[in-house]
């Protein structure tokens, strides 16, 4: 049992110990570092997946030891956990001192003065109640205490810089606030990606199904989201002539709260730092992109359009890749339909640049579209089961000879080809879409206030110095008074010579000035 | 906004002739570093002024006689000579030439600004440019307090090599910025990052000349007292600390603004972590017995080399949502 006692004894006081609090502090350094280094999941996915097949068997090392998920992984959890212990345990003792110093006098004159880094002395004709109602008056504003010494001698301690100490402890524990809030938003928040067509395309925050991806917090099992519906009219951008972006802005309207029921829509410009904050979510513009606009007429007479936002591959004149499917009008064997299915696949540019037949996209604004499509006629494998991208067409289906490659063509904006079973596919011209956050974090109010308090307490504590200064008063015996002061600062903070001078010079230069 | 071709080109003009500037007033300082005695009288002065009160780790000594004369040390009134030496007069001229610098490298960055219309840190050749004014101006309030003028070469040289490179590889013509930086934040953000940044140049490189002189190495003895150095460090780490801290949440604040979330691991914000628990940890370890002197000093230099490491590489190598370097 003692030696039980001794062990959880002498773990705490090594865990809470400075040198352990430090080495702590180069781990978390060192941990961290190779999330920055190495591509990480919940930045993207996909250069994890090339990291991992690119690197073998130490990809899969890594991969298994955390490293591709440093801020979520049980040793970074392990560092900063140890760390905050370690923090809390340097903290409680540190809290318990201070309350007993706020209330404490100050210590007692050491006798000899001059053994003080900071020291002076003087003799003055002025009796020593007036030397020491002098100090008192100088002293103003410092926490003080007069005695009573032997020989008739009198003397003051001060001392003054306790809010040095209040701004550490706000400091420290401001950072463990801050690292509780940060948590409860990791468990109690979401974060939800959806691309909504301009023109008039809508989203309801109503349920996970309704976002192309959403990240749940630990807690959030997505059926309480908080309802909200948006409607994207129109997006416009800005460019410079060199191709960079200068504005982007897409004109939305949102209902929430009494709105939804009343069916009132609010116009907001919604633009790329000035996100909508409404029903304690909020709504990001994120990206932009566009839908190519292609309607398909069948050899039986019917139409059909198509409008699925393709995915830019090029960010500065976003030349853009996709595939647009189509199931033919009125079939209903599934047999049939699967030897009928269209999809038109290629590369988008909102400004054509034709090189020779080569297109290639010469400006982000959509000023003279035109596509290069490849059209593929068969089985899309859309009922295979296995899930594919509405981005791109199954290449499995291609290489098994399902899916067919029936036409090649460039087409500009109106302009449309036949294929040999006389479908005709024109192309009408390109719509935007923008790609839309929500973000849900009921504590990140709380992160600030802590931000807040992190930064006040350091200011304070960085700048306050603690000191102290004597002085003493004693009769010389020929009717004159000897004053000696000294001075102590309790940091390392250099800086207290100046501030001690100029003390001392108006404590002792009285007789100068007489 | 339209581009002010005139003023950029001043500016481009001012940025040059800081750069050279700064070159000659190097050399004037490593002139007096070279040419000054290691037992010059002026180093026994800052010895008798500073030494004694090395013990309490505190400042000056003070002794207040009957007569009132206080010996507390300021600069240039411990020095009696009617005469500077030779070294003496190279390093005043030095100085002299860093406070011009400083002034054109001032004048530059403000051309920038009106000829563009807004702060003047929108890609790497503007951001370093404010980094190292810091830096300069830094260096130049702690050269009037502290006997470490003739050090000037050591924290110029870095501060050119850095000029240099902003000025020719990483250089962006004058323009507007990107959507995602139009931002009031722009001006706050990155402002106190640069000079939060620059200002942790002058006690990185203030811990290297420490750690050269404390190594003991007879070659390392015309360097100023050690305690001076760790002076340097300490007082211009405690004056960045809080201004990279203020930096870092403002940026997280623009973030939640901006991208969605306050902080998300970009690789630029977990290097800026990284570093600020380097630098936390640099002041624990000065305040804790055991690890002042040596090896406190080894953990500032080791934060300076991640400020740079994030400047550079996490810039121009890795991609993340901080890639406004400009450089194409």
């Amino acid at each position: 049992m003692r030696a039980a006692l001794a062990f959880l004894r002498n773990t705490w006081r090594g865990l809470t110990a400075m040198r352990t609090a430090l080495t702590l502090l180069f781990l978390l350094a060192l941990g961290a570092l190779p999330g920055a280094l190495l591509p990480q999941r919940s930045l993207n996915q996909q250069k994890v997946v090339e990291y991992i097949e690119e690197h073998g068997w130490w990809g899969r090392l890594l991969n298994r030891l955390q490293f591709f998920d440093v801020y979520a992984s049980t040793w970074f959890a392990a560092i900063y956990v140890l760390l905050f212990v370690s923090l809390v345990g340097c903290l409680l003792p540190r809290t318990w001192e201070y309350a007993k110093q706020m209330r404490a006098k100050p210590v007692l004159t050491p006798r000899n003065l001059a053994r003080m880094p900071h020291h002076g002395t003087a003799e003055t004709g002025e009796s020593v109640e007036d030397v020491m109602a002098r100090t008192r008056e100088r002293l103003r504003g410092w926490r003080l205490v007069e005695r009573e010494e032997a020989d008739g001698a009198r003397s003051v301690s001060a001392e003054r810089g306790f809010l040095r100490e209040t701004g550490n402890l706000v400091f420290h524990f401001a950072l463990l606030g801050l690292l509780i809030a940060f948590a409860l938003g990791k468990m109690f928040g979401y974060e939800g990606q959806v691309i909504v067509q301009a023109g008039g395309g809508q989203f309801c925050n109503s349920g996970v199904f309704n976002y192309d991806s959403f990240r749940p917090g630990l807690r959030v099992d997505g059926t309480r989201l908080t309802p909200f519906c948006v409607k994207v009219d129109r997006f416009h951008a800005t460019y410079l002539d060199n191709g960079q972006a200068e504005s982007f802005q897409a004109d939305i309207q949102y209902q929430s709260g009494a709105d939804l029921e009343s069916g009132t829509w609010r116009p907001y410009p919604l633009r790329v730092n000035s996100p909508l904050r409404t029903a304690g979510d909020r709504l990001y513009l994120l990206g932009h992109g566009y839908t190519p606009l292609f309607t398909v007429t069948f050899p039986n007479g019917e139409t059909r359009t198509g409008a699925t936002q393709w995915q830019p591959v090029n960010q500065v004149t976003l030349a853009s890749e996709g595939a647009t499917k189509f199931d033919p009008p009125g079939v209903t064997d599934a047999e049939r339909r699967r030897r009928e299915q269209l999809a038109i696949t290629g590369l988008l540019a909102p400004t054509a640049a034709f090189h020779g037949e080569l297109l290639d996209s010469g400006f982000p604004e959509a000023r003279d579209p035109a596509v290069a499509v490849d059209v593929y006629r068969g089985d899309l494998g859309t009922d295979s089961g296995r899930g594919q991208s509405i981005f791109s067409i199954d290449q499995e289906q291609v290489r098994d000879g399902k899916l067919v490659k029936v036409a090649r063509q460039n087409l500009r904006q109106g302009e449309q080809l036949t294929l040999d079973d006389g479908t005709v596919i024109r192309f009408d011209g390109v719509r935007d879409w923008v790609s839309l956050q929500v973000s849900h974090d009921p504590a990140q109010v709380w992160v600030l206030v802590f931000a807040v308090l992190v930064i006040l307490g350091l200011l304070v504590s960085l700048s306050v110095k603690r000191r102290r200064v004597w002085v003493r008063a004693k009769p010389s015996g020929d009717g004159r008074t000897v004053i000696e002061v000294g001075g102590l600062a309790r940091t390392d903070q250099a800086g207290y010579g100046a501030e001690f001078t100029a003390l001392s010079r108006d404590l002792l230069a009285h007789e100068e000035k007489s | 906004m339209p581009v002010n071709q005139a003023l950029a080109t001043y500016s481009d003009w001012t940025y040059a002739a800081a750069v050279v500037v700064y070159v000659v007033a190097a050399v004037l300082y490593l002139c007096e570093q070279a040419f000054s005695r290691a037992k010059a009288p002026r180093r026994e002065a800052v010895a008798a002024g500073v030494g004694a009160g090395v013990g309490a780790g505190a400042g000056g000594d003070v002794r207040v006689a009957g007569t009132g004369a206080d010996g507390t040390w300021t600069p240039g009134r411990v020095v009696a000579a009617p005469r500077p030496s030779r070294a003496e007069r190279l390093g005043r001229m030095g100085l002299a030439l860093n406070v011009l610098g400083a002034l054109l490298h001032l004048a530059s960055l403000v051309l920038r600004g009106l000829s563009t219309g807004r702060a003047p840190w929108g890609n790497m050749y503007e951001y370093g440019s404010l980094l190292t004014l810091a830096a300069v101006v830094t260096w130049l309030i702690l050269v009037r307090s502290l006997p470490v003028r003739r050090l000037g070469g050591f924290v110029l040289v870095p501060v050119v090599v850095l000029m240099f490179m902003g000025g020719t590889v990483l250089y962006a013509d004058a323009g507007p910025v990107t959507p995602p930086l139009q931002s009031y934040w722009l001006a706050i953000h990155v402002s106190i990052i640069a000079v939060g940044s620059g200002v942790l140049l002058v006690p990185g490189v203030a811990s290297v000349l420490y750690l050269l002189k404390s190594s003991g190495r007879a070659r390392f003895t015309r360097l100023p007292d050690a305690d001076a150095l760790d002076r340097v460090a300490y007082r211009s780490t405690v004056f960045a600390f809080p201004l990279f801290t203020i930096g870092i949440i403002c940026g997280a604040i623009w973030a939640e603004a901006a991208w969605g979330r306050f902080w998300g691991w970009d690789p630029k914000e977990t290097v800026a972590f990284v570093s600020w628990v380097v630098y936390a940890a640099y002041l624990h370890a000065r305040a804790t017995a055991g690890w002042r002197g040596r090896p406190a000093a080894w953990i500032n230099t080791l934060g300076f080399a991640l400020t740079v490491f994030n400047l550079f590489f996490i810039n121009l190598v890795t991609t993340g949502l901080h890639s406004y370097a400009g450089v194409s």
